[in-house]
């Protein structure tokens, strides 16, 4: 025991050299590379989903240098592990910004954890995108949001199961967080709008992680037993979702007689179920694995290879992240540097290929325009598109269906300049509007 | 002009043999060319061409819908040969031989939606009314009674005529109820509702409500008769149906208080009975369910048997990696409860962390065996859910286990000496650290069972063992720490009353009622609802 101080004591003394000429070394490369910050939960509960979103900004890192960097410079990609903890978030944004100089941010995954880095990314001018579909209801300058607003998720997916399906009773059930709360006031108001009464929505709310779903199903069953079409829209989050399927399954409740529509259920978590009870259950998203086009098979086939596994899936935040970083490798190279302004300035307007086919184009709200695709659950765990919208459908980052929002627009191009825009009063009320 | 030339046809197959086959043939090269034409229809048309399909005379017709309702009908990309892909196996859908199809990406399925799904079966269901087996006719019985608004009644009336089981003659008869209920004629109204009346199906009472709330104020006077009939069974039914809620909300919430027993019977062992403040029970959980894990991944092809060799399985795993941690870092430990507490907190992460290394942190995969899945039909507005039932009768025996090997076995005896009296029981020759060491590893070892059935309800992933770690605690708190009876009582109490409150203020608040009323019941009497009494207690 007495012997084993000494040692490594010398011990660590080497190995802190070691770090400091690796250090060194860093830092002398820093110069000539462009710093790309990736702000994604490798532990804690997210790190389920966010994992597979740092490894695919990594791949693309990579791509993007073999095809010989940008502006003649390497991509250096910069790794942080908030750890699913919240505040965490701000903190790794400040390092990564003040401490590491990064050029770009690619992260969050839960809105809390973006509403956390919004006034750090604010305050000191970073540029990040969230690949993530969210409630909507926010416009930021230092933000471009690839991932779907309910406009190109939740609303296109009620139409669909109204026109299509004709479900006249609607179960609104989510977890207790602001994504699900917000979406599901969106949705009533809208289903309320297209004539449903209150009596024909119900609306369920379950803490995260829930697993004991025997009530709620059987109050499923019982509300679609009336005689009418039913559907449930799934808002419901993450770990939660597994033993809800099962329990729909146990309780015998087919896709057949009450279809279950989900905006978090992708790819990703069905490689976690067991599939053959929930064949037929649907998710709206803008992006499948199953999607028919040359670029998604070229992207599979890179993840396949970066992944070095067959199995990996691809889902809809890893298409968003693909988008978002194609967008911003061609806005650097439009603007010729990676300043925010110049970037930001850049990006409006820009067009990439979408890995569904055609275009995805972002917009003067710093949101996409994109189609959106309804798919059915198969039995190996992907799905089967089997409705999609006729062409691309703009982000809009303030809902229409909310009295709060309907007034408002975001416009980040000159004269409004503005994320929160009121068209009535013709005044900007800063980044996030206040209710 | 086609029936009429099927007529000309019928009537020769009755005199010529052959003809019958040239029938048979054109029904079969029929068949061939609408099965064909499924490849590039869309969902609206592939309905359409389906109910053609059933409508031809062809004994491949039936395996061929069946297959594309099971997701099975594939074709061959380069010659659009139709398939039917089970398994390994995969023929031709109209000869049955054997097609040999090299790559994975050669085969396309040919796609099915929900409604298309529903079509299928209720045309599968048609044609199987007949067959010979009773639980073939029975199922599809249940099936018409789902589709019943596309049923002809000529079809119901001749199967009913030679149907021989009541069982499905009782279906058959509100299905005929069903039909009738909307026919134009009264006296078929009433019979329908003769019919219909008392059923618990979820289908009539759907239909009664329709048809009463089609009534109009004038009606309600002119067809009093039906009126007053139709309200009348539905108030009864609906009473039965409410009746059935309050069983079945009394099992959900046994069910629900069999996994916070199993959950906590470990910890009861671990916290109750050795005073540790255990934060890594909840990874003892998660352990046992990775290793049924591991087990199905090594025996895919039996299901049923992987989860019977999971339950030793994972005692031994979570067991063992009990009596290391015990041996390790607790043993130092004794008597220090923040320091333990800190311990076996960072335990917990760094197990948390290492199967994320290890397995990945997405979740795993756990299949169900079949005799778990589905319900128990006690009536039709009650339908027990199997792997609850299984899962209270496993906690039970579990529990009742556990009590044998503590008040019959001669660890039993040695662990009860030492938890009652250290100093005393050392100086009878009991080995007291290795009871120590073996007690925390039955613990363990018994959260590793709890991990095997909880596999089956949640998701097999990294966290786990954290969404069952404060249960686990409040249980054990709850019942009155070290006694297994209370263990019992409190897990099954607070599984009803979590469940009393959950439809009436939703499941959020019911269960902050059920920690606010704990917390409210441990102020009243602290060592909760069985304490302890005596020497072990002042010693703590």
């Amino acid at each position: 025991m007495k012997t084993f101080g000494k040692n490594s004591l010398s011990k660590a003394g080497k190995v802190l050299a070691m770090t400091a000429l690796a250090a060194g070394v860093s830092l002398a490369n820093a110069a000539d590379t462009i710093k790309v910050g990736v702000l994604h939960s490798l532990s804690g509960t997210m790190a389920i989903s966010e994992t597979t979103l740092k490894d695919t900004v990594l791949m693309m890192v990579e791509e993007q240098n073999k095809k010989g960097g940008l502006l003649g410079k390497k991509l250096e990609p910069v790794v942080v592990d908030p750890a699913s903890n919240w505040p965490l978030f701000a903190e790794k944004t400040r390092e990564l910004l003040e401490k590491d100089k990064v050029d770009v941010i690619f992260g969050c995954w839960t809105s809390v954890s973006r509403k956390s880095v919004l006034p750090v990314i604010e305050e000191l001018n970073g540029l990040m995108f969230y690949p993530v579909q969210y409630e909507g209801e926010e416009s930021s300058y230092n933000v471009f949001y690839t991932g779907a607003a309910p406009n190109q998720q939740a609303i296109p997916a009620v139409d669909y199961l109204m026109n299509e399906v004709g479900v006249k009773r609607w179960v609104l059930a989510g977890t207790d967080y602001v994504y699900p709360r917000t979406t599901n006031k969106i949705l009533e108001s809208y289903l309320k709008s297209k004539g449903v009464a209150e009596k024909d929505i119900m609306i369920n709310y379950t803490p995260f992680g829930h697993s004991d779903w025997q009530t709620i199903v059987s109050d499923i069953k019982k509300f679609g037993g009336a005689g009418v079409k039913t559907a449930v829209v799934s808002t419901i989050n993450g770990d939660a979702n597994v033993p809800f399927y099962k329990e729909l399954a146990n309780q015998g409740v087919s896709a057949e007689d009450i279809p279950v529509v989900a905006f978090s259920v992708g790819e990703e978590e069905l490689s976690g179920f067991d599939t053959k009870p929930l064949v037929g259950h649907l998710a709206a998203w803008n992006y499948f694995m199953s999607a028919d086009s040359k670029e998604n098979d070229e992207f599979i086939k890179a993840w396949h290879e970066f992944t070095k596994s067959e199995d990996r899936v691809t889902n809809d935040p890893m298409e968003a992240t693909y988008i978002g970083f194609e967008m911003w490798a061609k806005a650097v190279e439009k603007a010729g540097t990676t300043d925010v302004a110049k970037v930001e300035a850049a990006m409006i307007g820009i067009e990439v290929p979408n890995l569904t086919g055609g275009m995805a184009k972002m917009n003067k709200n710093h949101h996409l325009s994109k189609p959106v695709l309804i798919g059915e659950i198969q039995e190996d765990g992907q799905f089967d598109i089997v409705w999609e919208t006729d062409g691309v459908v703009p982000g809009d980052a303030w809902t229409d269906f909310l009295p709060e929002s309907k007034n408002l627009i975001s416009d980040w191009t000159a004269p409004v300049s503005c994320g929160n825009y009121n068209v009535v009063t013709k005044t900007c009320g800063g980044a996030v509007a206040t209710e | 002009m086609r029936m009429y030339c099927r007529q000309i046809f019928l009537a020769l197959a009755l005199l010529v043999s052959f003809t019958g086959q040239v029938l048979a043939a054109q029904d079969a090269d029929n068949l061939k060319a609408l099965t064909s034409q499924l490849i590039a229809a869309n969902y609206a048309e592939k309905e359409q061409l389906a109910g053609q399909i059933a409508a031809l005379d062809d004994e491949r017709v039936l395996p061929i819908l069946s297959a594309l309702l099971e997701g099975e009908l594939f074709y061959k990309k380069d010659d659009e040969q139709i398939l039917i892909v089970k398994g390994d196996a995969i023929n031709n859908a109209f000869s049955g031989d054997a097609v040999d199809v090299p790559g994975k990406r050669d085969k396309k399925k040919i796609g099915v939606n929900n409604s298309l799904r529903g079509e299928l079966r209720s045309l599968i269901a048609r044609a199987q009314i007949n067959s010979r087996k009773e639980s073939v006719r029975l199922d599809a019985a249940a099936n018409l009674l789902k589709n019943s608004a596309d049923v002809e009644l000529t079809l119901v009336n001749e199967a009913l005529a030679k149907e021989t089981s009541s069982d499905v003659k009782d279906i058959l008869s509100l299905v005929r109820g069903l039909i009738l209920l909307k026919s134009e004629d009264q006296a078929e109204r009433i019979t329908a509702l003769e019919l219909l009346d008392g059923s618990l199906y979820p289908e009539v009472r759907a239909s009664l409500n329709q048809f009463i709330s089609g009534f109009s104020e004038e009606e309600i006077k002119t067809r009093k008769t039906e009126y007053t009939a139709a309200t009348k069974s539905l108030a009864s039914i609906e009473t039965l149906v409410e009746m059935n809620g309050y069983i079945e909300n009394l099992y959900f919430g046994l069910a629900l208080g069999a996994v916070l027993l199993l959950a906590a019977i470990g910890l009861a062992i671990t916290f109750g009975v050795m005073g540790v403040i255990n934060m890594a029970h909840g990874e003892m959980i998660m352990l046992g369910a990775y290793t049924t894990y591991v087990v199905q991944q090594l025996m895919p092809d039996h299901t049923g048997l992987s989860l019977v060799v999971s339950i030793p399985a994972a005692f031994l795993v979570a067991g063992a990696v009990g009596v290391a941690i015990e041996r390790g870092v607790i043993r130092h430990l004794y008597g220090r409860p923040l320091e333990t507490l800190l311990a076996t907190f960072g335990i917990s992460l760094i197990l948390q962390q290492a199967v994320r290394s290890v397995f990945s942190p997405l979740n795993r995969e756990v299949a169900t065996p079949d005799w778990m899945a589905g319900t128990f039909m006690l009536n039709p507005a009650l339908e027990l859910t199997w792997n609850r039932l299984y899962i209270i009768i496993f906690s039970l025996l579990v529990l009742a286990t556990l009590a044998l090997v503590l008040k019959r076995t001669l660890f039993g005896l040695q662990m009860r000496a030492v938890t009652m009296n250290r100093p005393m029981a050392s100086s009878m020759g009991i080995r007291t650290g290795w009871v120590d060491a073996l007690t925390f590893g039955l613990g363990s070892g018994i959260a590793g069972i709890a991990g095997v059935a909880l596999s089956q309800l949640t998701n097999v992933g990294p966290n786990l063992g954290q969404a069952y770690i404060i249960d686990s605690f409040m249980v054990v708190v709850f019942g009155g720490v070290g006694n297994l009876w209370g263990t019992l009582v409190a897990a099954m109490s607070l599984g009803v009353a979590n469940k009393i409150f959950e439809p009436i203020a939703g499941a959020v608040l019911a269960k902050i009622l059920v920690l606010v009323f704990i917390i409210l019941f441990i102020q009243k009497r602290p060592r909760g609802l069985f304490a302890l009494k005596g020497r072990a207690v002042e010693n703590g």
